[in-house]
């Protein structure tokens, strides 16, 4: 065992901070902060690990914030960043001040022609999340969504091309439990106007962790691509809608799937349930001396 | 300490060698009960005599160097390094023979090795562990897992020998398997799981026999546990983000 013991530079303790808070399972960082805190005993060095790296967690995991006012809840993401902490909510056209280490929005101010798509742009924008909204509201019993404009907001009328993109969140944190998961959908739209066509492209993300006695964690990831005709703004959100409802269902399908197949076919590759002989092991015959001939005898195999 | 193994409760289990390491810098005093006291994933030596591997742990390691139960020698090579008394290694030979085939029963496979050592107690400590690689890579027959390892770790104390005789049984499983097709994506489970059992057997019936009954009872419940709790509630908790349709409203027709 190295018996140097170098004290670690304050960048060195602050890089492992970091490391620990954005390896959190979602929901779960103010949890590992606090433990993280402790274990670094050092206020001004997790200071500086949290300022850096609770954004890039939050935005992440696209966190849900409530936006003081009764304006409803706002989307943490990167496709909604206007500034460092600024946060625009398409649906009420406000923009959240976002306080990152504590996860909460401290206020909220309407967002400016600038920072808002054109009309035209609009028109396909809202649409959709109407759209989206519907779906999410059925699909997800506690989840949230955004669609945002993420290319082309500029664009003033049929003749050029724009992209949006639609994000689906929902997190059920059950601490006494001791379980937690969250799921996230994000769906690129690109609006191709010279042939007429909505790309789709999905990346679906779930993660679950249960750690009562133990650590376990699950970690699924999908892609998927399809794409539809570019119509009006109202028959576009409809078609996107069912096609991205169509995947999200298919893809939980293939989920369960894999559950259903885990105890039988995967598990088993790791550890039978019973010897092919499917009765225990007979350790009973441990006790003669050449026990291992033996038992090789009566399980068949040549060893 | 009790925020570290916070921490590790916590960080993803593929990554909890990096965890470790991380904690073992910012605690260095507190190293020897991190050590103890996490799981890593086991690492395999081969043995320079007979090309048999064996898995590395504390319990057979002195210094840098790690002994073989097949040939009892230390890997690098070692002066004055510490060895189970002659009645002990030919418990931990015949231990090492049964293992094998009892893994080869059960894990299709896999890596085994025993290793014992008395100690102060005038009773003996036992640790048994195994390693199967079930990747289609690997060993895994069926082929379905891209990626998957089985470390099992049991550490028996073995009290003093009388007519009914003590056994501790402290026992870990840590497990990661990840599947990978074209319409299901990357599903990827992985976690570790940590239970203790102790009995008082006649010794009558042989140590290798209680003690293997001990662990393959233990084995068959952690991997129901695994398999019912654990991945249960994972698949519980993405049903309840987002419940099969059959199970949705039925949708009301638009006013």
């Amino acid at each position: 065992m190295a018996e140097e013991e170098t004290e670690l530079s304050d960048n060195q303790k602050k890089e492992i901070a970091k490391w620990f808070l954005l390896n959190a399972p979602a929901g779960e960082i103010q949890y590992v902060a606090k433990d993280l805190k402790s274990v670094l005993n050092n206020d001004d060095v997790y200071d500086e690990a949290a300022s850096e790296a609770f954004p890039v967690y939050n935005k992440s995991h696209m966190i849900c914030l409530e936006m003081p006012g009764r304006f409803g809840d706002v989307l943490v993401t990167s496709y909604g960043e206007l500034q460092g902490n600024e946060y625009l909510d398409p649906k009420t056209a406000q923009v959240a001040i976002v306080d990152h280490v504590k996860q909460v929005c401290t206020e909220v101010r309407p967002a400016s022609d600038e920072e808002l798509p054109t009309p035209y742009v609009e028109e396909y924008r809202c649409a959709l999340e109407a759209e989206m909204l519907k779906y999410v509201g059925e699909a997800y019993p506690k989840g949230s969504c955004s669609v945002y404009c993420i290319n082309g907001k500029d664009v003033e009328g049929p003749g050029y091309d724009f992209e949006l993109v639609a994000v689906i969140f929902a997190a059920r944190l059950s601490p006494q439990n001791f379980c937690t998961g969250s799921w996230q959908s994000i769906w690129n739209i690109e609006c191709k106007d010279d042939i007429q066509v909505l790309e789709l492209k999905g990346k679906l993300q779930v993660g679950a962790h249960y750690f009562e006695e133990g650590n376990v964690q699950l970690d699924a990831k999908h892609e998927c691509r399809d794409s539809t005709m570019f119509q009006s703004p109202d028959d576009s959100a409809i078609a996107i809608a069912s096609l991205i409802r169509h995947h999200e269902t298919e893809y939980l399908a293939s989920l369960e799937a894999s559950y259903l197949n885990l105890p039988d076919a995967t598990f088993k590759d790791l550890r039978r349930k019973l010897p092919v002989t499917r009765t225990l092991f007979p350790w009973h015959s441990t006790s003669l001396f050449s026990l291992t001939r033996e038992i090789s005898k009566e399980l068949g195999i040549g060893k | 300490m009790e925020a570290a193994m916070g921490l590790m409760r916590r960080m993803p289990p593929r990554h909890s060698e990096t965890a470790l390491s991380a904690l073992l810098s910012l605690l260095p005093h507190n190293s020897s009960d991190l050590l103890s006291q996490v799981d890593l994933p086991l690492q395999v030596l081969s043995d320079d005599d007979s090309g048999k591997r064996f898995i590395l742990c504390e319990y057979n390691r002195d210094a840098d160097s790690y002994r073989s139960p097949w040939s009892n020698k230390y890997h690098p090579r070692l002066e004055d390094a510490p060895y189970p008394s002659s009645k002990l290694r030919q418990l931990e030979i015949e231990a090492n023979d049964i293992f094998t085939v009892y893994c080869d029963q059960y894990y299709e496979g896999g890596i085994s090795s025993v290793y014992m050592w008395e100690d102060d107690n005038e009773g003996f400590v036992a640790c048994f562990l195994v390693k199967k690689d079930g990747s289609k890579t690997g060993q895994g027959r069926r082929g379905y897992l891209e990626e998957g390892t089985w470390d099992a770790i049991h550490v028996i104390e073995v009290g003093p020998e009388e007519e009914t005789t003590r056994y501790c049984l402290t026992s870990t499983v840590m497990l990661s398997l990840t599947t990978d097709d074209v319409s299901s994506g990357t599903f990827s489970l992985s976690g570790s799981i940590r239970r203790q059992m102790n009995m008082n057997l006649p010794v009558a019936d042989g140590h290798l026999c209680n003690m293997g009954k001990m662990i393959e009872e233990m084995e068959g419940k952690l991997r129901n546990s695994l398999d019912q709790v654990y991945f249960g509630k994972t698949r519980e908790m993405v049903c309840t983000l987002r419940p099969p349709s059959e199970v949705l409203p039925m949708r009301l027709p638009d006013s």
